[in-house]
């Protein structure tokens, strides 16, 4: 439904006589979303997340590369064609973008007016719209009068009020407080089941990106580095940053006494300190106990933590290896041969 | 005081807002545009335009720095081709909205900005055109700060209208001069400065009151 091939994006600042110079926002960024599919694009500020959503509907003009939506090239559209191509593109954005003098039943119906279409058409597409998203009491309040969460669901409901087949978010719950989000979350959800529209969403927020999304990607610098099934990069992401993003999202590191012990570099008479990453049948085998028995090493959990991702269950532990140095060398191997990710993180000095 | 001097306050009184009428509306009709224009042609709006944007920078500037006084008597000939005279309350009108014009263009201009980018481009994406913008988001939107600039325009006309005496354009602040100050008539004077103060006052009320019905935020 969304193609996006090779989309570069480059601002050029004049810098009053010593030249330009050039910001490259986006690089040669590809990404392809399919009809009916939810797509997040995860990244850090600044990445290009927000200038790469802009180019969808055209808010922002790639400096190369071709922008498909629906099986129409964007960039070659006309003033009029792009308009009308805009049309079957929703957008919903992080401060709402609702206009203060109009009320709610008159902001879904803007993008109608804008299409010409008579009164009673509008009222017959803006009531089911309300109704859809909770508001139909508020029809006649205007935006100051409520809350955030009621903000987005009227920019949802106005975003969808032209029949569009594809719905962009722009850090659409990044203003909200979590229980507001979660609400949004399961309304964008809905929409994306009932109605079988496309959506593309662009989030700082690892929460987001767990609870709706089918594919997500990964931006840095302008570029995009991981294209992966949701559960596949929760489980196994396949770069550092990615690997950033989860550990920050389930919040799993060292705690600080440790972080102080730890040596880079193993010694005479110190334990490795792991951290186990494991996913799919690897949960549910009593690998710990296994690991004692086996290889007669013991393992005093630190830290562990497991979670469900969209029917995988992911756990995580940071563990200290007990046993001489050639034990828990094959232990991280028996792991290893079980599925299981083992990142040393360093070694501590024996307490006996 | 003689019937005949209250006629005359009357009659200036009536001359006065006559004047501030004519050049209001008609500065408005012009300057509005001219304001929207001066938003929509910057670089990066939807109507970017950044020479003619300069250019009617340029004009409007030039506008706003002529002395009213002097702007007055400069143009008299075109007063004279405009209304065929130079003096009186409609010879008087001409250059009034001259002075005008520039100055609702960059109150519009400053209304204008106060709107969130974000509400331009969450019309763009809804697939409006520039002028559908200018008329569904940018003038609505723009409706409190626009009246909060009209009705600084007209306060600002009722004090510019004092000087039309000098190209005997008539008028309240005429009378003062020539009847106050001129023949030492202390008590006319203090009527017309009285007057003028209740017509400000009146008309600031009625913009604060049309701003509050305006604004929704």
């Amino acid at each position: 439904m969304i193609e996006l091939s090779n989309i570069s994006k480059t601002y050029f600042s004049n810098n009053k006589g010593r030249g330009t110079n050039a910001v490259h926002a986006l690089k040669n960024a590809t990404l392809t979303v399919p009809k009916g599919t939810i797509h997040g694009v995860i990244g850090l500020s600044g990445a290009g997340k927000s200038t790469l959503i802009r180019c969808v509907n055209l808010l922002e003009r790639p400096t190369s590369g071709s922008v498909t939506v629906d099986g129409q090239e964007m960039t070659q559209l006309s003033n009029a064609a792009l308009n009308r191509a805009r049309h079957r593109i929703g957008m919903i954005f992080q401060h709402f973008n609702l206009l203060t003098t109009r009320t709610v039943f008159d902001n879904v119906a803007l993008p109608l007016e804008l299409m010409g279409q008579k009164r009673h058409t509008v009222r017959d597409r803006v009531i089911p719209l309300l109704e859809m998203v909770g508001l139909a009491d508020k029809a006649n309040q205007y935006p100051a009068q409520l809350s955030g969460g009621q903000k987005q669901r009227v920019a949802i409901a106005r975003a969808l009020a032209s029949k569009p087949q594809v719905l962009l978010c722009d850090e659409a719950t990044s203003a909200l407080d979590p229980q507001t989000t979660s609400s949004i979350l399961e309304l964008l959800r809905d929409i994306n089941h009932q109605l079988g529209i496309t959506i593309l969403l662009i989030t700082h927020e690892m929460e987001v990106v767990k609870s709706i999304c089918h594919r997500v990607s990964l931006i840095s610098d302008g570029e995009l580095v991981e294209d992966a099934e949701v559960g596949d990069f929760f489980t196994a992401p396949r770069t550092q940053l990615g690997r950033e993003f989860l550990n920050d999202f389930l919040q799993l590191t060292p705690p600080k006494e440790l972080i102080e012990r730890l040596l880079d570099a193993s010694g005479e008479n110190t334990h490795p300190v792991v951290r186990l990453t494991f996913s799919g049948d690897a949960v549910s085998t009593p690998l710990i106990s296994r690991l004692a028995r086996e290889c007669g090493v013991d393992v005093s959990i630190l830290q562990a933590k497991v979670e469900s991702i969209q029917e995988r269950t992911l756990g995580l532990m940071i563990a200290e290896l007990l046993g001489s140095p050639t034990q828990t060398q094959q232990a991280m191997h028996y792991l290893e041969s079980h599925q299981l990710q083992v990142e040393v993180l360093g070694h501590v000095q024996r307490n006996d | 005081m003689s019937s005949a001097m209250i006629d005359l306050i009357l009659q200036a009184t009536l001359d006065t807002l006559y004047m501030v009428a004519v050049s209001g509306l008609i500065s408005t009709l012009v300057g509005l545009p001219l304001g929207v224009m001066l938003y929509v042609t910057r670089p990066r709006q939807i109507l970017a335009k950044p020479v003619l944007n300069q250019v009617l920078s340029i004009i409007t500037n030039v506008g706003r720095s002529i002395p009213f006084i002097i702007l007055m008597v400069s143009i008299i000939p075109f007063t004279r081709m405009l209304v065929g005279t130079s003096i009186g309350i409609n010879a008087a009108s001409v250059p009034l909205t001259i002075a005008a014009i520039p100055f609702v263009a960059r109150l519009v201009e400053a209304a204008l900005n106060e709107i969130s980018p974000g509400l331009i481009e969450a019309a763009q994406a809804m697939g409006a055109t520039p002028w559908q913008i200018i008329r569904k988001v940018l003038i609505p939107e723009a409706r409190g700060g626009i009246m909060t600039g009209l009705t600084i325009t007209v306060v600002t006309l009722i004090s510019y209208s004092a000087m039309a005496g000098a190209v005997g354009g008539g008028g309240l602040g005429d009378l003062g001069i020539r009847y106050g100050y001129n023949r030492f008539n202390p008590t006319i004077m203090l009527i017309t400065v009285v007057i003028l103060v209740i017509m400000v006052q009146g008309f600031q009320s009625l913009g604060d009151y049309l701003v509050r019905k305006s604004d929704r935020k």
